[in-house]
């Protein structure tokens, strides 16, 4: 067991390297009010954090991770381009289902983290460089992806804006992601709702119920995705390699599927600034479905440093950009282009402890 | 001493007293209706403990019983990683029921999870909020719904009356427990066409640790562990 205090010092370190590389640094809330976190994450978030009520303030939570409070902190009185560091503890509890795991996972962490507010190209490269320099003495595999690919990859679909729309909303759950696909590569059965003498009951209006029985029947008329896209979507996320060869596979992509032009063109040109910043592009892979499975809200670029000596543990680092959690946070009315990650000290000092 | 919870009132009490007294243990309430003591006689070193059915699972985790009669539901819901503290010995046969997702009997566009995750993404869209749906099965359903990685929704915790929730605009959908799915009908509901969520039964559980201590009269009753 490593002493809290040793952890608390390597996080010393890496904050202290981030003010250095600029940050301000901030120091949120332990306890955060449960409703922005609920209706961002969902469920999930209380199968994952530990909530306690408040007499007068309601239910709150244990700060399950800084991201939120950071990004409102900055909402409230930030202007852009503007980078914060932060060191603390995060608490998150696991829910076993059937059985107690024989190894249960920390339920309290220290993170040292870095977020980056700005417009500029260069901030994903930026937030990587910084991590990979202070990661660089570990030995660590760095993993990268990209949504926006993805996305783009989606967008470009010929399909109709209902169906767009369905499968970018799910395009963090494979399995509903999987199964949409599906079904829009089938000619549509059709479909005959079934009568109810019930009375109307519930919130949900009748004209909500109106409105998606007219859009299901419009997409009756709907062709069915040609298996091609299907096979060409699968190639793009099966595509996991040192950068170079990514590169080379997407580019491959790209000549059957010029839509994604643009969007590979942002990877490349992501990877050229970790070039110039002296980082050998053989030594990071490029996994396009890093951040499809896991990381919801991650919207572009994404990054995880792992442990090869320790296939169970989780990243030693993961990080990406956001955008779409400032949108959902901003309510639509103010989108901040935001990346950032953040540093798990307590894994590093087990490492520097081996 | 083997400690035997039975749930201390009602159907549930005098189906497992039934159950027993099949076997050759007679299982009684000492005194009057109104005492939580037991008696039981056929078998030797074991004494029976009347409790609610809903603290037997806490009760069989912490090996304060060595064996407790009670629903597979709450077993699941309550105890957080069951299977390492406690096994299931021998389903009895009644109690059953299933934990169901129902929504308005109305909602003519709803038949499977498919409908349901799409209609909850539009409503949270023209709401600004998510669709709650009424439950006190907190974690299996969350549990169910992340697996089918249905997202959209909320709970709301609601220990009773539950299906009228709906009907009072506290909630879109209620995650409940049924048999017959009568009060479900009444309140002009109907259950998602797929399987339940889960399917529960009356059921003997025995403490894992206790396992061998009880193995003598689990014979006794001819089941095994």
């Amino acid at each position: 067991m490593i002493p809290k205090r040793d952890k608390q010092a390597i996080g010393q370190r890496f904050l202290q390297a981030f003010r250095e590389a600029g940050a301000a640094e901030v120091a949120p809330d332990i306890l955060l009010p449960a409703d922005t976190l609920l209706d961002l994450y969902g469920e999930d978030i209380r199968a994952r954090a530990y909530t306690s009520t408040d007499p007068l303030r309601g239910e709150v939570m244990l700060r399950p991770d800084f991201t939120v409070p950071v990004v409102q902190m900055h909402m409230a009185n930030g202007a852009e381009p503007a980078r914060y560091c932060y060191l603390g503890e995060v608490f998150r509890k696991q829910d076993p289902g059937d059985e107690r795991p024989a190894n249960p996972r920390d339920n309290e962490y220290l993170q040292a983290g870095f977020e980056l507010f700005a417009h500029d190209p260069q901030a994903d490269a930026e937030v990587f460089a910084l991590f990979h320099r202070l990661l660089a003495p570990y030995g660590l595999h760095a993993v990268t992806g990209d949504m926006g690919l993805v996305m783009d990859a989606v967008r470009a679909l010929p399909l109709s804006d209902a169906r767009r729309d369905a499968l970018l909303h799910h395009v963090w759950r494979p399995g509903r992601f999987g199964r949409l696909l599906a079904r829009f590569s089938q000619p549509v059965a059709l479909r005959a709702f079934a009568e109810s003498a019930a009375p109307w009951a519930g919130l949900r209006s009748e004209d909500e119920m109106e409105r998606r029985m007219a859009r299901l029947r419009a997409d009756q008329d709907a062709p069915p995705l040609d298996p091609r896209w299907t096979t060409r979507l699968e190639r793009l996320f099966a595509i996991s390699a040192p950068m170079p060869d990514a590169l080379a596979q997407l580019s491959d992509l790209s000549r059957e599927w010029p839509d994604l032009a643009p969007a590979i063109g942002r990877v490349e040109e992501r990877a050229g600034m970790l070039v110039d910043g002296g980082i050998a592009p053989d030594s990071i892979l490029f996994d396009a479905s890093h951040g499809h499975r896991t990381m919801e809200y991650y919207d572009g670029f994404t990054f995880s440093f792992l442990a090869p000596d320790h296939p169970g543990w989780p990243p030693v680092a993961t990080g990406g950009r956001y955008d779409a959690l400032t949108a959902v946070l901003g309510r639509g009315g103010r989108a901040i282009p935001a990346v950032g990650g953040i540093i798990r000290p307590g894994l590093v000092a087990e490492l520097e402890a081996a | 001493m083997i400690r035997l919870g039975v749930p201390s009132k009602g159907r549930l009490m005098e189906q497992t007293f039934d159950w027993f007294a099949a076997r050759g243990v007679t299982l009684s309430r000492s005194g009057s209706d109104r005492e939580y003591a037991g008696r039981v006689q056929g078998a030797e070193g074991v004494s029976l403990v009347l409790l609610s059915a809903g603290e037997i699972p806490r009760e069989l985790a912490a090996g304060r019983i060595e064996l407790g009669v009670t629903g597979t539901d709450l077993v699941r819901e309550k105890l957080a990683g069951w299977r390492s503290d406690v096994a299931e010995v021998a389903p009895m046969g009644f109690g059953h029921a299933d934990l169901i997702l129902a929504v308005p009997e109305c909602w003519c566009d709803c038949e499977d999870l498919d409908d349901f995750a799409s209609i909850a993404r539009d409503f949270r869209a023209a709401h600004g909020f998510r669709l709650r749906i009424a439950t006190k099965y907190h974690r299996l359903v969350r549990a169910w719904l992340a697996q089918h990685e249905v997202a959209d929704y909320q709970l709301v915790d609601s220990q009773g009356a539950t299906e009228g929730t709906v009907a009072n605009q506290t909630a879109e959908a209620v995650a409940d427990i049924t048999s017959s799915g009568e009060t479900l009908r009444a309140n002009n509901l109907k259950i998602l066409g797929v399987a339940p969520i889960l399917r529960s039964q009356a059921t003997l559980f025995v403490n894992r640790a206790a396992l061998d201590d009880v193995r003598p009269f689990l014979a006794q009753l001819g089941v095994a562990a």
